[in-house]
């Protein structure tokens, strides 16, 4: 990619991090690694994100709050999971409360892995999340073009 | 009297990097009540100590909050040290609180940021950040972790630093006093700071005491509580003073995490010039026999305890946390009455939560 389309909007949520991630999520965006001149900012409203980065697993209680945040979102929206608990559990996957990574709960796009993961690593995920953000809008203008119809998404495939 | 009125705060909130949930009862733009409720980042990190013997378990209790990895991972290897009968080496004890001196400087300038961003001021927000990177590359340089450091095992640390090395990290915190200086004076003099935090969130002396406040919170009611003072660490040997305030409002509150900034370097370079030669472990063999122990240390946010009990197996029966915002939830929610609407983000950041320790 060698310019951006879109100036996204990020959507930070701690589902059930150690912390770890969290500051590092917030390091991406202060002056040393500054994601903020890519123009993209920490938005603290649902409804104006595109991006929804989630850190730490969910639990029995996160997991309603991870559900709403997503569906409150406009679409084309897209997810990332940072650090190895928002992936699979990571270190807590053994605890009793813990449900496992983010994909329980909602789809998620990109898995940023690391405990806790890196800010490059971060940003990296970010400009990953932003290709699939731009394919997803594609694919829904011309989705709009085939059919009037909106499609449902693919969230709930289970029988 | 008009009606009462519930506002949700949180548990997304954009004054809130964690999610904690607050039910606040308003009359008009004053708050009556604040009804707490938590449990969105529980884990249950604390019944692994069934499955992970007392060496695997660290790694995990490193993990209890990402800010104050540092001193969990000390407060439970010193509880595990003193249920086996383990003497740690003297110069592990001197890493060792150069380093949890590190973590407050790096956790104190990190909250000094938070405020700043939630009173809106944003330049005051970037420059803390700015400075604190500073510290977590002395962390990535020496230890390889930029917040879990995995440098602390149960007899010890798991590599020496050499003395080269800790004379540069001292030369290196002490090059950013003039930098902090010039954000710290902002936060102790600016008008407009003043006025956001001057009066606001009030807790006297005795209030402080009987609610079980702990950490700069209760410092800045005037209340004593440093566990610093009670022997653990080489913090006696450094000539250590608690740094106290009066008022008990939320400016207090602010100015006493920025005096301890600085004199975290005046300890991390009293001890750079103490520390002597030797080794930095002990090997550690065999169960862990029957019994139990208590340990405590001042983390940035306070007092924390570490409480483990033995049955003699290499698994441990119990280890279990009490963490230090833990402790102040019930001041906040004594506070929070009668407060104003606008002030609420303001009362609830001044105890610089961590939610992710309080709920493991």
């Amino acid at each position: 990619m060698t310019y951006l389309t879109k100036s996204p909007w990020i959507l930070h949520y701690d589902g059930s991090s150690c912390n770890g991630c969290d500051i590092e999520v917030l390091a991406s965006l202060t002056p040393v690694y500054d994601i903020e001149r890519f123009g993209i900012i920490n938005t603290g409203d649902p409804k104006q994100a595109d991006i929804l980065l989630i850190t730490g697993s969910v639990n029995a209680q996160s997991i309603s709050v991870v559900k709403q945040l997503y569906d409150q979102m406009p679409g084309p929206k897209v997810v990332i999971a940072v650090g190895i608990c928002a992936c699979t559990g990571g270190v807590f996957r053994h605890c009793y409360n813990v449900l496992g990574g983010v994909d329980k709960a909602i789809p998620v796009d990109v898995y940023v892995p690391g405990c806790a993961a890196r800010p490059e690593a971060i940003i990296d995920g970010v400009v990953k999340g932003l290709a699939i953000l731009a394919e997803k809008e594609k694919a829904e203008k011309e989705g709009k073009g085939k059919a009037a119809t909106a499609a449902p998404p693919a969230a709930e495939a289970k029988p | 009297m008009g009606k009462r009125t519930i506002v949700p705060f949180g548990p997304q909130h954009p004054a809130l990097p964690e999610p904690i949930h607050l039910d606040l009862e308003l009359d008009g733009e004053k708050v009556v009540r604040a009804v707490p409720s938590l449990g969105f980042i529980h884990r249950g990190l604390e019944k692994l100590v069934e499955k992970n013997d007392y060496n695997a378990m660290n790694y995990i209790m490193e993990r209890v909050c990402g800010i104050c990895s540092f001193g969990h991972s000390w407060g439970y290897s010193g509880a595990v040290e003193g249920l086996m009968g383990i003497e740690v080496p003297e110069r592990a004890q001197y890493l060792r609180t150069i380093y949890l001196e590190l973590s407050r400087m790096h956790s104190h300038l990190l909250w000094l940021g938070l405020l700043a961003d939630g009173m809106g001021f944003e330049s005051l927000f970037m420059n803390c950040w700015r400075i604190r990177e500073q510290i977590l590359d002395i962390f990535e340089a020496t230890t390889g972790g930029r917040v879990i450091l995995s440098f602390t095992k149960v007899g010890g640390q798991h590599r020496d630093i050499s003395d080269e090395t800790l004379k540069k990290i001292a030369d290196k915190v002490t090059t950013l006093r003039p930098e902090l200086k010039r954000i710290c004076d902002v936060f102790i003099d600016d008008e407009s700071v003043k006025n956001r935090m001057c009066g606001v969130g009030k807790v006297s002396t005795d209030e402080a005491v009987e609610l079980g406040a702990v950490g700069p919170t209760a410092r800045g009611s005037g209340v004593n509580n440093d566990v610093r003072c009670t022997g653990v660490g080489k913090y006696e040997e450094l000539g250590f003073a608690p740094i106290l305030e009066k008022d008990g409002d939320c400016y207090s509150r602010c100015k006493v995490r920025v005096k301890e900034v600085f004199q975290s370097i005046d300890i991390i370079c009293a001890a750079v010039a103490k520390i002597q030669a030797g080794p930095v472990s002990v090997p550690v063999k065999g169960p862990a026999p029957e019994g139990e122990y208590v340990m405590r240390i001042e983390q940035p946010r306070g007092d924390a305890f570490y409480y483990v009990v033995g049955n003699g197996t290499k698994y441990l029966d119990r280890a279990r946390v009490r963490t230090p915002t833990d402790a102040n939830i019930p001041m906040i929610v004594k506070v929070l009455q009668g407060c104003d609407l606008n002030d609420v983000s303001m009362i609830v950041l001044t105890i610089d939560p961590c939610v992710s320790c309080t709920e493991r």
